[in-house]
């Protein structure tokens, strides 16, 4: 028998020990077309039946921002580095809602896909892949109402905005962003396949994840040293809110804690993949 | 084999009974640790073949399934429901992987469990072609060459723009089996897609997957309709309890199959203790009787119920026994009334055999479920809806239809012209 096997090549191989390490590129990259699809597939859906369509998609951190100024700003009067309430914030917000989107969307991508997928084979990776860069879309949106509203202030003489070189490190904390929310959110949906209360739990576990990030503050507010300081700084997040404000405010730049942040996506994201892969292989029978 | 496509080794696959979704975490860990120790996953049965299909929290919907097909084979799977066929199918389709075992195939596989599977209610006809091809695997290139045929094919060319939730049932599946029509894999894999649709639609369906079949490649169908599967397929295994009990020429097959299928369920008996029915009346047993050698029925065949009453308290003829017909779909095909046929008559206490006689090429072929029914002074006593089944099969076949005729019956209608 083994020889047989050895004489013929086999395309397929269904068996139930599938290495988790494994990930199929070649099978991936045939899908593109699918990946593109679903991708088109998710934009189209969310903003079919609303009167303002994309235009919401600037709206929500806009709204959410005003409402962090008045909040924390002008009530609380928390420090915001003498920078205009507004811009402070949105360089926080955008990314942050970049982050908890892709977790929760990917998170819900096994489950709303379940009659899909338990009646035809695909990769089940190019699910939450398509949901991630659907959710980059809206971002790059997003982000480009950030640069429109700080030009404004620049050009009313509000606030002199400037961006230096650490600009080129954008492309490094997207990046390093999208790899920590996605390893986290396909972590989260293969787990939520066995443990519905998963899917609940997240929502707080997020909102948690803010208030421990410097979202609403600097994180020059916390005195170094403190337990607070440190509970923050074990949030990966922290850096890359930090680094979204030091490149797009022109503030300096915490090298040392992105660099743990990378090792946590990297940890994440090989967590995710091997849990994800373990749980694809029978997720047909639990849904 | 030299030109073997697929190949199934040792299949098995376990099921959970019962609520799936709470899994207990330390159960998890137990056979995560017994894993990672080299060991076996304490869930599991210790080796050797399973020996019950139901083991504890689990059941075995295989239990060691191997087998080869060649190239250009067409295998048809038949077995009743729970022999562990759509589990077969799910496995070779790669939804869901098996508990122990491997299965190898060659080339590009497709498989057809559902028609219309990732339609997007929202998208017209044309972007969900290229959604659904996609999904199966399709690259857009390949659906721009075969998008004319695939429009053509499924015959809907006046609404292609038109968004498939205004779409009737029909026209979905269609469009469905359009698409996967002109996927051009080596493997095709169809469950049961066929029963919908209408009469003209299954023979444009049957016709392709023939078109495929004879263009080499390799099908594996699932079909209940007999007729079918012995239409189409060179090939047939019999699935029993998760297990292959027969595996061969598809006449041979499915000749053993409804056999053993009408012989285990024609006939049912209850002792007078046990007689199901009222204090007045109860029922001793139903039989349908075959007027072949091999116990079958064919469409061409009378099919006599013998019905044996157990009276006990009636005197009077107040006392109507009424025989029901459903198919398996759960159709009510035909009842019929003791007394509107031969008229009261009043009963004897005891025993007493009552035999109606179902005319020959009046029941289509297929499977019917015979019920039976007590009623007093017109009104409903007891019914036992499914006393016996009886699988109806075609026979010797004339005519040029080879699908399944449509219809919860099929008597014969005399023509003139």
């Amino acid at each position: 028998m083994d020889q047989e096997r050895r004489r013929i090549q086999w395309d397929v191989v269904v068996q139930p020990h599938q290495p988790w390490w494994r990930v199929d590129f070649g099978e991936l990259f045939h899908f593109r077309d699918l990946l593109w699809l679903l991708v088109r597939r998710d934009l189209l859906a969310v903003y079919k039946q609303t009167v303002l369509g994309p235009l919401w998609q600037v709206l929500q951190p806009l709204l959410t921002s005003l409402m962090f100024a008045v909040i924390f700003g002008l009530m609380a009067r928390m420090s915001v580095q003498g920078i205009p309430p507004m811009l402070f914030y949105l360089a926080a917000v955008v990314p942050w809602t970049f982050f908890a989107n892709i977790i929760n969307r990917t998170s819900q991508t096994l489950v709303w896909n379940a009659a899909l997928m338990s009646k035809v084979y695909f990769p089940r990776l190019v699910a939450p892949i398509a949901t991630t860069l659907s959710t980059m879309v809206s971002f790059f949106i997003q982000l480009a109402s950030f640069l429109l509203i700080a030009l404004i202030y620049r050009l009313s003489g509000a606030y002199a905005w400037t961006m230096d070189a650490t600009v080129l490190m954008l492309p490094v904390l997207i990046i390093l962003m999208t790899v920590l929310a996605f390893g986290i959110g396909i972590l989260v949906a293969a787990l939520t396949t066995k443990f519905r209360d998963l899917g609940f739990l997240l929502t707080f576990g997020i909102q948690l994840l803010m208030y421990m990030s410097p979202v609403i503050f600097p994180l020059s507010m916390v005195p170094p040293g403190s337990k607070l300081r440190w509970v923050i700084e074990f949030n990966p997040m922290t850096s890359i809110i930090e680094g979204f404000r030091s490149v797009l405010l022109g503030l300096p730049m915490d090298w040392g804690l992105l660099l743990y942040t990378t090792a946590f996506a990297m940890v994440s994201l090989m967590a995710g993949l091997a849990v994800f892969q373990r749980v694809q292989r029978s997720f047909a029978d639990v849904i | 084999m030299e030109n073997t496509i697929i190949k199934v080794e040792d299949v098995r696959k376990r099921y959970r009974l019962g609520v799936i979704d709470r899994t207990l975490i330390a159960d998890e860990v137990s056979a995560m640790m017994a894993r990672l120790r080299g060991r076996k996953d304490p869930r599991m049965a210790l080796g050797g073949p399973v020996e019950h299909q139901r083991m504890g929290d689990y059941f075995w919907s295989l239990r060691g399934v191997s087998f080869n097909v060649a190239q250009g084979e067409v295998l048809g799977l038949v077995g009743r429901n729970g022999a562990g066929k759509s589990t077969l199918l799910k496995l070779l389709s790669r939804i869901t992987l098996p508990t122990v075992g491997r299965i190898s195939m060659r080339g590009k596989v497709s498989s057809l469990l559902e028609v219309g599977t990732g339609f997007h209610p929202e998208l017209t006809g044309l972007e969900n072609i290229y959604l659904n091809g996609a999904i199966m695997g399709m690259r857009r290139q390949e659906i721009d060459r075969k998008l004319d045929e695939i429009v053509a094919f499924s015959g809907i060319e006046h609404h292609i723009g038109t968004p498939i939730k205004r779409y009737s049932s029909g026209m979905k599946v269609r469009l469905g089996f359009a698409v996967a029509a002109h996927l051009d894999p080596e493997i095709l894999i169809v469950d049961e897609v066929l029963a919908v649709g209408d009469a003209e639609f299954q023979r444009k369906c049957l016709g392709s997957m023939r078109t495929v079949a004879d263009s080499g490649r390799t099908i594996i169908f699932v079909s209940h309709s007999m007729v079918s599967v012995q239409s189409l397929c060179n090939r047939a295994i019999w699935l029993d309890k998760g297990l292959i009990r027969q595996d061969g020429a598809t006449g041979q097959v499915i000749r053993d199959y409804l056999t053993e299928y009408s012989a285990q369920t024609h006939e049912q008996e209850w002792s007078e203790d046990e007689a199901p029915g009222t204090d007045e009346v109860g029922l001793l047993s139903v039989k349908a009787i075959s007027e072949r050698e091999d116990g079958a029925f064919w469409i061409s065949d009378k099919i006599k119920i013998e019905i044996e009453v157990l009276n006990r308290t009636i005197t009077n003829d107040d006392l109507n026994v009424r025989l029901q017909v459903r198919t398996n779909n759960d159709v009510l095909a035909f009842v019929s009334d003791m007394v509107e046929t031969i008229g009261h008559a009043s009963w004897s206490l005891g025993r007493s055999k009552i035999t109606c006689v179902i005319p020959a090429d009046l029941l289509n072929d297929g499977g019917y479920r015979i019920g039976v029914a007590f009623l007093h002074q017109g009104r409903h006593w007891y019914t036992m809806e499914d006393a016996i089944t009886i699988e109806v099969q075609e026979g010797a076949r004339t005519g040029t239809w080879f699908h399944k005729w449509q219809g919860a019956l099929r008597p014969k209608v005399d023509w003139t012209r």
